[in-house]
């Protein structure tokens, strides 16, 4: 008898979900939920992805989260960071990335928060590959605090470009621009809309649309919300006893 | 070479290149050095670390070029986050790949590298000195990344011989040979300083990351990366890392890691640690 899945683990199912149609690109997932739910897919619907220990080494089988390839695992190839920037150009990668701020066309923020840019509020880590990612290869998004402070009308910085400036500038910034889809802690979202503004594609069990609509600091698109798929027993016991046996998803959100 | 003599080298004003990469094989000894003279208004180059926590603290730095400043197992530096909101240290903020890009054309000598990242972003607008450039081939147009230019890199490495030959042995060779080839001065620290023969007694040839031609000095600084990484000698000092973020939360905590760890040489620095760590084990 499986013990039901919990809310991090539905995630992880909904993050496994965006690596399908991945094919044989370079896996980027940031973050632990994002991390545990590329290995997941790797392991179920894309086992063709390719995928990092987390630092340089590329692993045809991974060791348990938070292991280096050299400690237990099967290394494949070498991936320095250096190379990481070519696999960008090149477009053979996909990313996950965290958002602290995100708009309704998918601009993203990890820079700083506050509009005088030389003076801000709260100094975040940076742009990091965002910019560069977005413009280049598939990105996704994982929200873990669905709020409106994170879900906000403009983002103060954009360093991930979204599909407004993407069209705006379709021949430069949107020559190669595919953000697809944002998952949070209460909802899958989407920009299958016609001017590529945001969509409740699903809500997790348990969660009303009037929740994430709250949750929001700008109005979506509900015209087909279905709910998220529960993880089957098959990929719980692949989330608990392969990938994360300490449970470290369950530290990032409950 | 000694730390000491390399950041005697640094004049106010400089732009310096700093090499490893977040919590990450961080050119520490020298940055420590830096931070006993009295040079100001520096402009600094860097995956930032704790080496851009710490100048920043130290008042060192007018301008960082950047793409991200992290501690990686601790998101935020709480030092540079400070500078930031006080509005004490200017930025231009640059896409990762661009940061390199611009390593790239100061080391060929050329007048800009193009690439896609930063089109549609807020680092364009953010940096209106960055201009696009049209394909003489096509209708494509991209990012043109002037030089990075650096007076003076830094880096730190497993081993190098008297030389200059620098050697790495952990998984990654960050960026380290692209500073040195972006300077004008480059100084190379080590764990140990080794005969030329010696390099490759237990190492591919692969490993030797920095040839001669591009560096100035060498030092020999055993735990020149402390706290952060430097594989397989040693990994993140982790503790000691959440004690640097503890303590420059707080201006009195601050004036005690500072009088503690700091004020001294590395022989100092080593000894504090090490009362430290077993401070921390009992």
């Amino acid at each position: 008898m499986t013990e039901p899945a919990t809310l991090a683990e539905i995630c992880v199912a909904a993050c496994a979900d965006t690596w399908i149609d991945a094919g044989e690109v370079l896996a980027a997932p940031i973050g632990v939920l994002p991390t545990i739910g590329a290995r997941l897919a790797k392991l179920t619907s894309a086992p063709d992805l390719v995928l990092t220990d987390g630092e340089a080494l590329l692993m045809a089988q991974l060791p348990p989260l938070g292991s280096s390839g050299l400690t237990a695992g099967v290394i494949e190839g070498w991936m320095p960071y250096r190379r990481v920037f070519d696999v960008v150009a090149s477009g053979r990668r996909r990313v996950m990335m965290g958002a602290s701020q995100i708009d309704r066309y998918g601009n993203q923020n990890i820079s700083r928060i506050g509009k005088d840019w030389q003076r801000p509020r709260a100094q975040l880590i940076g742009v990091r590959g965002a910019p560069g990612n977005t413009v280049n290869h598939t990105t996704n998004y994982w929200v873990p605090n669905h709020s409106p402070r994170a879900f906000v009308e403009s983002v103060d910085f954009v360093s991930g470009v979204g599909h407004d400036r993407a069209r705006a500038d379709r021949h430069r910034a949107g020559r190669f621009h595919d953000v697809r889809v944002v998952v949070t802690n209460l909802a899958v979202l989407d920009f299958a809309t016609p001017d590529g503004s945001m969509r409740l594609r699903s809500v997790h069990p348990g969660i009303t649309v009037d929740a994430v609509l709250a949750a929001t600091g700008f109005p979506l698109d509900t015209s087909a919300v279905a709910e998220t798929r529960m993880p089957s027993d098959e990929e719980l016991r692949l989330i608990r006893t392969v990938i994360d046996p300490a449970g470290q998803r369950d530290r990032e959100i409950r | 070479m000694t730390p000491e003599q390399v950041a005697a080298r640094i004049e106010d004003g400089m732009t310096i290149g700093i090499g490893g990469w977040g919590s990450r094989r961080k050119p520490m000894s020298i940055v420590r050095a830096l931070l006993r003279t009295d040079v100001k208004d520096l402009t600094v180059v860097s995956y930032g670390g704790p080496d851009v926590g710490l100048l920043c603290r130290a008042g060192k730095l007018r301008k960082l070029v950047y793409g991200f400043v992290s501690l990686d197992s601790i998101s935020l530096d709480p030092n540079f986050r400070q500078a930031r909101e006080s509005g004490a240290v200017e930025v231009a903020e640059y896409d990762e790949g661009m940061l390199l890009a611009g390593l790239q054309a100061a080391a060929q000598r050329l007048p800009f590298m193009p690439i896609r990242a930063g089109l549609g972003s807020d680092v364009l607008t953010s940096n209106p000195h960055l201009r696009l450039v049209q394909s003489p081939y096509g209708d494509d147009e991209v990012v043109a990344v002037p030089p990075l230019h650096l007076d003076v890199a830094i880096v730190h490495l497993n081993a190098a011989d008297e030389f200059g030959n620098g050697q790495y042995l952990g998984p990654d060779p960050y960026f380290d040979d692209r500073y040195c080839m972006a300077a004008d001065q480059a100084y190379v620290s080590c764990e140990r300083i080794v005969d030329t023969a010696d390099l490759l007694k237990d190492a591919p040839v692969q490993s030797l990351l920095i040839s001669r031609m591009y560096v100035t000095g060498v030092v020999e600084s055993p735990y020149g990366a402390h706290f952060t990484s430097c594989p397989p000698e040693y990994g993140r000092d982790e503790s000691f890392q959440r004690h640097y973020v503890d303590s420059a939360q707080d201006p009195a905590r601050w004036r005690d890691f500072a009088a503690t760890f700091l004020a001294g040489d590395e022989a100092a620095y080593r000894a504090a640690v090490e009362a430290f760590a077993n401070g921390a084990a009992s």
